[in-house]
């Protein structure tokens, strides 16, 4: 009786340390957000009041808040109303991020479907070029990139950061990873019905590689959106600059709105990790396994 | 006989039909380009006459590449491992085989999908001179003239902290901070989809043995994960170039010394346009990638022959 209570006890006890160092941990990530959160909801003399130095209005002791002493909903009125910088930079983040994913999915996937469903002469010298490219930083390939793209005379354009984009290797690795997870079982049978080497990839190996698919995409949109390198090597003109580039000088610009105009940056993919989280989770495993 | 070579030979065809749109790109974007980079490494500025190893050497004897790279190296050293071990343990505090603690999980996760260029005015709030982390300090530092760190070399200590922790000596701590607050959450998924991997009987046998919690751990779960471990080591080295947006985020283009890294150099060359050395570089980056890869891939074969596996 009395090691049956010492031990529920202490199971009981190993428990809640658990569940506090998780929520240690948690409240680590959560605090920085709402931190932004509530600054993004205060009135412009509330914000210069708490958070001179960081948004570089002068030197005066931060005095956080988790909740805004006079809640606003100005500074969103005014970036979304009357801040026509943030929208055509918000355009441009658009413009050179969803063409690239469309390409990384057209010429990605099936490709990923080759290295993982053929068996071809240099398969695996390919392969390795891939995952090479993948693992190389951007700086190295940026010499490459930047030769081609100034010969083609893309340089300054949306299309300097679309192309180079469409062809990113990391997407091809993932989906390969998640397409050979396939059973071969159910390739052979789409092959008995008749289904050709197309049709097979095109209703069969789509929606059982979905997983890899969409944690492809989603990886590639949380990439491309916070893209810095790429648009600070290639593009000149201010009214091309994607979001990731302007948004750092924005409190220059525009205190006022500048955590507003964060919260507004983080929604996209926040919003498509919470719809994509268990297809993320079981791409990246897939991409773990067989490695 | 027949049969299987045709198959495989129309196999081999189909293959190629689904890889030429991607295989085209690659090759102009990056495998054609790349000749040329090969060849400029080796000619003079103009691109004109040849010069041998010249470029080679005056690259390596650069001053700001050796920092660079040494500031890379250290980098690496530092964060990989550090990286690897805490969200190991964080793996190990929030997974469950029944798939709850699914909220803790996607709070993880969630610094990964956040933009750096939103979540650094937060930073900024902290370690900026009269910021949060300095206010703390100052807070627990209970007396006059005492520091947590003598020397002044990091606290000046009059009365408060007023240290700027992005620019200074402490620019690099702060960046493995920033380094392992937004990447902890992907290695977190991947040892996850590992730990789900090993099969549950086996830590009920080893139960019924009498192995301890930790024996488990080490003979079951560190084995299980040996497939996993190199995949995170190389997705957490490639994101490690990626710190670069912090960097510059924080610090500007000039940040300390202790911070400069490669990107920072490429940057600067790329503002020069300083393009025969970036080819340079980049040819002794991808020699240095490679010897890495052999040396991993070495090591690797070694261990299974002396393990047996």
């Amino acid at each position: 009786m009395k090691t049956g209570f010492v031990r529920w006890s202490f199971a009981r006890c190993r428990k809640n340390l658990r569940s506090a160092l998780c929520g240690a941990v948690c409240l680590l990530v959560w605090l920085p957000i709402l931190l932004m959160l509530a600054a993004s909801f205060m009135p412009e003399d509330e914000l210069l009041y708490r958070y001179a130095e960081p948004l570089g209005a002068g030197r005066e002791a931060v005095r956080a808040a988790l909740l805004p002493s006079y809640p606003a909903v100005s500074p969103y009125i005014e970036l979304l109303f009357r801040s026509p910088g943030f929208f055509v930079m918000f355009w441009n983040s658009c413009i050179q991020v969803i063409p690239a994913l469309a390409g990384q999915l057209l010429v990605g996937a099936p490709a990923a479907w080759a290295f993982a469903r053929f068996s071809f002469p240099g398969k695996k010298q390919l392969f390795f070029l891939y995952v090479l490219l993948m693992v190389l930083p951007f700086q190295v390939t940026q010499v490459s990139n930047y030769l081609v793209l100034d010969r083609m005379g893309l340089l300054n354009t949306h299309l300097a950061l679309i192309l180079p984009g469409i062809w990113s290797a990391f997407p091809v690795f993932i989906m390969t990873k998640s397409f050979e997870t396939i059973p071969d079982a159910l390739m052979e049978a789409a092959y008995l019905d008749g289904a050709g080497e197309f049709g097979a990839f095109l209703y069969v190996g789509l929606p059982s590689g979905y997983a890899g698919i969409v944690t492809a995409l989603l990886l590639g949109f949380i990439d491309n959106w916070n893209a810095l390198e790429q648009p600070m090597a290639y593009l000149k003109d201010l009214f091309l600059w994607p979001l990731s580039l302007y948004l750092p000088g924005i409190a220059q610009d525009k205190a006022a709105v500048a955590f507003a105009a964060c919260m507004v940056m983080m929604l996209p993919p926040v919003l498509l990790y919470l719809n994509g989280q268990s297809e993320l989770e079981q791409g990246i495993a897939a991409s773990g396994v067989k490695e | 006989m027949r049969t299987a070579g045709g198959i495989r030979r129309r196999q081999s065809r189909a293959a190629w039909f689904f890889l030429a749109p991607s295989l085209a790109g690659v090759a102009a974007f990056n495998a054609v380009p790349f000749a040329d980079v090969v060849r400029r490494s080796f000619l003079d500025a103009m691109g004109k006459s040849s010069v041998g190893l010249d470029n080679y050497r005056s690259v390596c004897g650069n001053v700001a590449f050796q920092l660079a790279a040494v500031n890379t190296a250290r980098f690496l050293a530092v964060c990989l491992p550090l990286l690897m071990g805490i969200s190991f343990g964080l793996a190990l505090l929030v997974f469950r085989r029944d798939g709850r603690g699914n909220f803790y999980r996607t709070s993880l996760v969630l610094p990964m999908v956040i933009p750096v260029a939103a979540i650094v005015l937060v930073w900024k709030m902290i370690l900026c001179r009269d910021g949060l982390l300095n206010q703390f300090l100052t807070w627990i530092s209970p007396l006059e003239g005492w520091s947590l760190l003598p020397g002044g070399g990091v606290g000046r200590w009059e009365g408060r902290w007023e240290t700027d922790w992005v620019n200074g000596i402490t620019a690099f701590p702060v960046l493995v901070v920033t380094y392992i607050w937004k990447n902890a959450g992907y290695d977190l998924l991947l040892w996850l989809a590992g730990l789900a991997s090993i099969p549950e009987s086996l830590y009920d046998a080893a139960r019924v043995d009498g192995a301890g919690a930790f024996a488990r751990l080490r003979y079951i779960t560190v084995p299980g994960l040996s497939g996993t471990f190199g995949l995170v080591l190389i997705l957490s080295a490639v994101n490690s170039f990626r710190v670069y947006r912090e960097a510059y985020l924080l610090a500007g283009s000039y940040p300390d010394m202790s911070i400069y890294m490669i990107p920072h150099l490429f940057s600067h060359w790329f503002l020069t346009l300083d393009v025969q050395n970036m080819c340079t570089a980049s040819m002794l980056l991808i020699a240095a990638a490679l010897s890495v890869a052999a040396a991993a891939a070495a090591g690797r074969r070694a261990w299974r022959r002396v393990t047996g596996r």
